[in-house]
Parts: structure tokens; C-alpha cells; sequence
């Protein structure tokens, strides 16, 4: 565009609200001074800007309402905050590099080593612990029933740890996908609601064993260990020390 | 942790601009951060929050809010707010604002405010309101332009401005 062309209509806006290349703005600018009626024009809509932000500036200031300050932070129960579904989704995303690469440099892509486990036990911890009306898909009060078709569907016979000395009770327990199959989650909570997940899966590409391993996926802490086909991560928002005590109390009972 | 908190103060402020009445502003904010809970699935990570919630606020503005006529009562509160902390004179300058805007179509209000006081680009403001952006063009020159009448015209208030 010559810069030394009459501006139009949208190009004085634009000059107003700083869309324009400085060339053209410097043009603009100079033209302006030729031209008092559309200077005085760009100056009254210069000066409404100014009065909008007199105006409504202030509002910025306010301590909002309870109740709207309530509403901005109230997620649906059923869905983790955004900083965790963030923290979900770097760890899908995650994940999907961990699987990418494995398939690409190893194949079977199983041979994809620990942390995926502790991702997705995260990202399952996050989005089934704000339940409030379906944690788990079978309760606790039915615990024999929960071990036996969890130990079916993952072909492995699985126990349930007491987690009770450590002041969490068992909520249930539900069926998830895994990469290569199912995987069961047992729900556990304390007295003030703050919930625990053990995240079991049962194909592990070969048996061994681990020492404990620690992830921390954005505030959750993830406690995992392999042992034979199993893989079990323990989840929670705890401190590191009490979530290490309660995955060595699993432990135990998980190898008597 | 990112969340519709952090937006509280500008939701607020759009709000009470556009509806030019406190209670509906609030009202209007309200309903804005519940739909956009109900349809966060939607909100694609990594785009604007700020611009998306604009946008729930506007669809809900253009279906609910706008046949409301801003109330003088209203008004008068928003004057006397503490928090404003302005001089006389600058306290009839609002007024003057306030008072103009409510009279311009609400199509015009939105771009005018979006462009202006929110600081979109008009790329942005047509994004947000899914028009396009001569459309946004259009009504910012006549916004501007009714606004720049409105205030000229003015009340005995505006003259008292031009010759203090």
C-alpha cells in the first residue's frame, strides 16, 4: 500500500485502536495534522476510550460477590479442576509420546517401561475421585463381589489392601481401559473426604519386580511398583511422606 | 491453576458495561460462568478462556439480557461506588458515558466495548461474536459515531465538561 494514500474510514479505526504498521500509523499521524476535521473525529473516539475506561476501569478493583467468586470456581463435581484436567491431558499426551516412541524403537509396543503406569493412574484418579454420585461402580458393601469380577476381567486374582490403619476406608471400585486391557481402580476416603486411588493392571509385558517409584502428576502424588504381570500405582493429593507409608502398608498386604 | 476466577473481574466488568445495570450485570456474569462449566468439554485447550467465556456471555446477552432496559435506579449506583474514588467531575464524565452507551443497539455496545474497552482485536471481536470482520467494521464506525453524537448533544452535565 503507498503509505502516502488518503486513509479511509476502517484505516482511521484502525489507527485509534493500534491495528495498523508503524509506516502506515506514521502516515496516518502526519495526514491528521493536514485534516482538523478528521483529527477531531480520531480525538472524540480517543476520548471515549478514555471515558470507558473511567467509566468500568473501577470494576476491575471490586472484590466480586461471594457468590460469583463461588460460581467462577465451582467446577461440576463429576469434572477434576482445570489444572489437573491440564495436568490430564499433558500426561495423555505424554503417554501417547511413551507409546509412540516404544512402538517405534521396540516392538511389541508393551515394552513401554514404568511411568505410563503412573500417568494413567493419575489421569484416573483425576477424573473419578471428584464423583460425588458415581465413584466407584460397585461399592464397597460388596466387596467379595468387587475382587471377584475385578479378578476376572484381569484374569489375575487381586486383593484388596486395608488401608484403615492409615484412616482411609475402601469406597469401591471400578473397571477402566487400559493400554492393552482392563484395569481396576479401588476408591478409598478418609474421614474428611480426601480420596485415595490404587490403580491395578495386570499386563505387564514380563514378570518382575520393582522398588517403589514416585511421579508426581500435577498436584497428585503416584506412588508404583511392579510385581510379576502386576503393575500397581497408589494416587493421592498427600504429602509424599504419608502417601510412601500408605503404599508400603498396600505393599505388605499386596505380598504377605 | 488457571480458572474462571482469574476472569471474574473483566466477566464483571464487560458485564456492567454492556447491560448498564449492576444487578443484571452480575446476573447476567452468573449465568455466563455456569453454562461455561456445563460446556467446558468444549473449550478447546490452549485458545483464549477469556475470549470463549465473552462469547457464552454474549449468546446469552443476545438471547436474554438485551430486552432489558437498564433501570435509572441502577444507574445511580453505579455513581456513588466507594471504589471509584473519582472527582466530580470525572463522576459526570461517567455518567455522560454510562448513560450514551445505554442508548446505542446492542450490536453496536458489544463492538464498541469489545474493541475499545476489552482491547480485542477486530479479528478477535469478530470471532467472538461469529460475525465477520466488516460486519465488526460497520458497527464500530456507527457505535462510534452515534456515541460522539450522544455525548456532543450531551446534557447540561456534557457542557459543564467542555468549558471547565
Amino acid at each position: 500500500m503507498n503509505a502516502s494514500l488518503p486513509p479511509n474510514e476502517d484505516e482511521l479505526h484502525a489507527y485509534v485502536d493500534g491495528e495498523l504498521e508503524t509506516d502506515r500509523r506514521a502516515a496516518i499521524a502526519a495526514w491528521l495534522g493536514d485534516h482538523p476535521d478528521a483529527a477531531a473525529r480520531v480525538a472524540d473516539w480517543q476520548e471515549q476510550k478514555r471515558l470507558l475506561f473511567a467509566a468500568y476501569g473501577p470494576i476491575l478493583a471490586e472484590v466480586p460477590p461471594p457468590h460469583l467468586e463461588a460460581a467462577a470456581n465451582r467446577r461440576p463435581r463429576a469434572s477434576p479442576p482445570l489444572g489437573l484436567r491440564l495436568a490430564a491431558a499433558v500426561g495423555w499426551l505424554a503417554l501417547g509420546a511413551v507409546i509412540g516412541y516404544g512402538v517405534k524403537a521396540t516392538s511389541p509396543a508393551r515394552e513401554a517401561g514404568l511411568s505410563p503406569i503412573a500417568h494413567s493412574a493419575a489421569i484416573a484418579h483425576v477424573v473419578y475421585t471428584p464423583e460425588v454420585r458415581h465413584p466407584v461402580e460397585v461399592a464397597a458393601d460388596q466387596e467379595a463381589h468387587l475382587v471377584q469380577w475385578l479378578s476376572k476381567r484381569l484374569g489375575m486374582p487381586l486383593r484388596v489392601p486395608q488401608l484403615s490403619a492409615d484412616g482411609f476406608a475402601l469406597v469401591g471400585g471400578r473397571l477402566l481401559p487400559g493400554e492393552s486391557g482392563p484395569v481396576a481402580q479401588f476408591m478409598y476416603e478418609d474421614g474428611s473426604g480426601k480420596r485415595l486411588t490404587l490403580y491395578v493392571r495386570a499386563d505387564a509385558a514380563e514378570n518382575r519386580e520393582t522398588a517403589f517409584r514416585f511421579a508426581l502428576e500435577g498436584k497428585v502424588g503416584v506412588f508404583y511398583w511392579l510385581d510379576g504381570k502386576l503393575g500397581y500405582a497408589i494416587s493421592g493429593e498427600l504429602p509424599r511422606e504419608k502417601l510412601l507409608n500408605i503404599a508400603e502398608s498396600a505393599y505388605k498386604q499386596l505380598n504377605p | 491453576m488457571a480458572s474462571f476466577a482469574d476472569h471474574l473481574p473483566r466477566l464483571r466488568r464487560y458485564a456492567r458495561a454492556l447491560t448498564g445495570d449492576r444487578h443484571a450485570a452480575d446476573d447476567l456474569v452468573q449465568d455466563t460462568l455456569e453454562r461455561g462449566w456445563a460446556k467446558f468439554s468444549l473449550w478447546r485447550p490452549g485458545s483464549r478462556l477469556d475470549a470463549w467465556l465473552l462469547t457464552i456471555m454474549h449468546n446469552l446477552f443476545v438471547n436474554q439480557y438485551r430486552s432489558r432496559p437498564p433501570t435509572a435506579e441502577s444507574l445511580d449506583e453505579l455513581y456513588v461506588e466507594p471504589s471509584m474514588r473519582a472527582s466530580q467531575a470525572d463522576r459526570l464524565e461517567v455518567r455522560d458515558i454510562d448513560v450514551a452507551l445505554a442508548q446505542l443497539p446492542p450490536e453496536q455496545r458489544e463492538v464498541l466495548l469489545l474493541v475499545t474497552l476489552e482491547e480485542y482485536s477486530y479479528a478477535e471481536t469478530a470471532q467472538l461474536l461469529g460475525v465477520p470482520i466488516g460486519t465488526v467494521m460497520s458497527r464500530l464506525a456507527r457505535g462510534r459515531e452515534k456515541l460522539r453524537a450522544l455525548l456532543d448533544e450531551g446534557t447540561g452535565q456534557a457542557r459543564l465538561r467542555v468549558v471547565k
